[in-house]
């Protein structure tokens, strides 16, 4: 799964460049130069779409290896995916991605439609001179999905776990799964979801449970566990949270982890909102 | 009616036999028809800390099997004559407890019980499922640290899920935290979560908090269930956890650092 790749061809594109670095004749003071430089990324070559199993096996290797990932620019090569594998779920791989602490920075060797929807996530489209990709996949026939526009592709279309998937079997209660307004303790393993609307929750939410819904969510209580709302792409979606301590918050497909939200607003009443691509947490 | 309650934690080597054995004595002392039951196949030790181990003639799975009757299955306390054991097979595997047989077992014993207390495995494993499924209340057995306290939520989870009252839609089981091994010592220094800190995570009603206490290992060595020995810490925090879980109001005992008395001080004890 995991590759290294050299990228020269950077060096190609800077280097003549490099050798002007200050042509004018009074120029100021150079505050910078360009320079070109060969970087050894981590490659992370996608061998099927389904974000599950992408986030258990990543999962698996981020725990043996925090260290490795964290704050590491990652490259995704799309070559090895089997013809016709379906769409790739991008919101969801940068937000896995992005939790686990790497840096997605770019793609490489997909399709047309592919690298578009890369770029609505503003993955950089690496040029795969140097990927060899199978015949096959180079002939496969494109896929139906209507080219995403920006704003609509970054959405999270399905109900489906966008982040690292809970170690144990997850509790799955059809019973509270189109209920609306939980009046009880949301626990560790278990997963509410508001189709269509918002979820109202009047009791402590714990780590390892997750909250979704398509509107709004609230929470009067404490929320240790995860939160997302506006998981069919609503941008102006909202989570209002009377004591945040959560792992991971979200608003269509906007992501931070608890390591990410400041302290002065942790333990205190929040709302949660997108402000363009920015996913704020503010005091209320 | 019987009511049924499931002593469960997600967690091993909590202290659910011993809560079992306490609880269930302790129920029986007062006069209520009690029986307790091992579903831990394959492990069996409660009748060990019941001190009736040499007593076991047929067990739990015969008894679901139809190769004995309930009422040759179970053993009488020789100290309280309200309470009943059934023990645990040893040898057959786990998955000779069937939801039917199971069913059928505790709709037997509840005919002529008050209370039927059941000690779960750990986990969320076939064994810990069927003592859970039918219960009316679960007591969920906690110590205080961070990994115990999170089995014990996700078990709170499967609990509001996974039972018969659930599939029902019955009123939910009612749910009580029982921590143990509690040590004001290691609280305060950093080492355990404390009372307060558990509370608030798991936002349950607290049955009780037991002391980590040399008499529980006195107890269960001797076949004694630790709610007898009436002078331990344990033992009389158990004694309150059963009055509180028929409705007495108690403060709790035990959440503070022993002071150590004039004689221990002088004696550098
Ligand atoms: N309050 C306590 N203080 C000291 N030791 C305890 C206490 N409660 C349980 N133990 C010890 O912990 C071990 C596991 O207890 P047990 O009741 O068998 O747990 P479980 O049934 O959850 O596996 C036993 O050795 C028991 O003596
Ligand atoms: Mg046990």
């Amino acid at each position: 799964m995991l590759f290294q790749a050299n990228f020269p061809e950077l060096k190609d594109y800077l280097d003549p460049m490099a050798s002007h670095p200050t042509s004018g004749v009074d120029s100021p003071k150079p505050a910078f130069e360009l320079k070109a430089a060969t970087f050894t990324l981590p490659v992370i070559r996608l061998l099927e779409v389904d974000m599950d199993s992408v986030a258990d096996q990543l999962g698996g290797k981020v725990d043996q290896a925090p260290d490795f990932f964290r704050n590491t620019p990652v490259v995704i090569d799309l070559s090895g995916l089997p013809a016709g594998a379906g769409r790739i779920e991008f919101p969801l791989l940068v937000g896995l991605m992005r939790g686990f602490g790497m840096i997605p920075v770019g793609i490489r060797g997909g399709t047309d439609e592919q690298h578009e929807a890369a770029q609505a996530m503003e993955l950089a489209i690496l040029g795969d001179a140097f990927v060899r990709r199978s015949p096959t996949t180079r002939e496969a026939p494109r896929q139906p999905t209507p080219a995403p526009a920006a704003a609509s592709t970054r959405p999270t279309p399905t109900p489906v776990r966008p982040t690292p998937a809970p170690a144990r079997p997850v509790a799955e209660d059809p019973a509270v799964a189109s209920q609306r307004l939980i009046t009880r303790p949301v626990r560790s393993g278990q997963r509410v979801y508001a189709p269509g609307g918002d979820l109202s929750v009047i009791a402590p939410v714990s780590n390892g449970a997750e909250l979704m819904a398509d509107g709004n969510i609230h929470i009067y209580g404490p929320l240790r566990g995860r939160a997302m709302a506006g998981m069919k792409g609503d941008t102006s979606a909202r989570i209002f949270c009377q004591d945040l301590q959560a792992e991971l918050i979200s608003v269509a497909g906007h992501y931070r982890i608890s390591e990410n939200i400041p302290d002065e607003v942790k333990g205190v009443p929040v709302q949660i909102f997108l402000d363009g691509d920015v996913l704020r947490v503010e005091k209320i | 009616m019987a009511r049924t309650i499931v002593i469960t934690s997600g967690k091993g080597g909590v202290g659910k036999t011993t809560t079992s054995a306490a609880l269930a004595m302790g129920l029986a002392q007062r006069g209520h028809r009690t029986a307790v039951i091992d579903f831990d196949v394959g492990l069996r030790n409660l009748d060990l800390i019941m001190g009736c181990e040499r007593r076991v003639v047929y067990d739990f799975v015969n008894v679901i099997n139809g190769e004995a009757n309930i009422n040759q299955a179970l053993i009488r306390d020789k100290r309280c004559d309200a309470l009943y054991v059934l023990p645990a097979s040893q040898t057959r595997d786990k998955d000779a407890l069937t939801k039917e047989g199971v069913g059928r077992v505790l709709e037997e014993l509840s005919k002529g019980f008050d209370y039927i207390v059941c000690d779960s495995p750990a986990g969320i494993e076939h064994g810990a499922h069927m003592a859970m499924y039918y219960a009316d209340d679960a007591v969920v057995v906690t110590n205080p640290e961070v990994s115990s306290v999170r089995d014990s939520d996700r078990m709170l989870g499967i609990l509001s899920s996974k039972s018969r009252r659930a599939e029902r839609n019955e009123p939910p089981i009612r749910e009580y935290l029982l921590l143990t091994r509690y040590s004001p010592e290691r609280v305060a220094k950093g080492e355990m979560l404390s009372v307060n800190d558990v509370r608030e995570i798991l936002s349950l009603d607290l049955l009780g908090v037991i002391p980590e206490s040399k008499a529980v290992l006195n107890a269960s060595n001797s076949g004694v269930p630790v709610i007898l020995d009436v002078e331990s810490d344990a033992g009389q925090a158990y004694s309150d956890a059963v009055g509180r879980y028929l409705g007495e109001d108690l403060p709790h005992r035990f959440l503070d650092i022993k002071k150590k008395g004039f004689f221990s001080r002088l004696l550098g004890g």
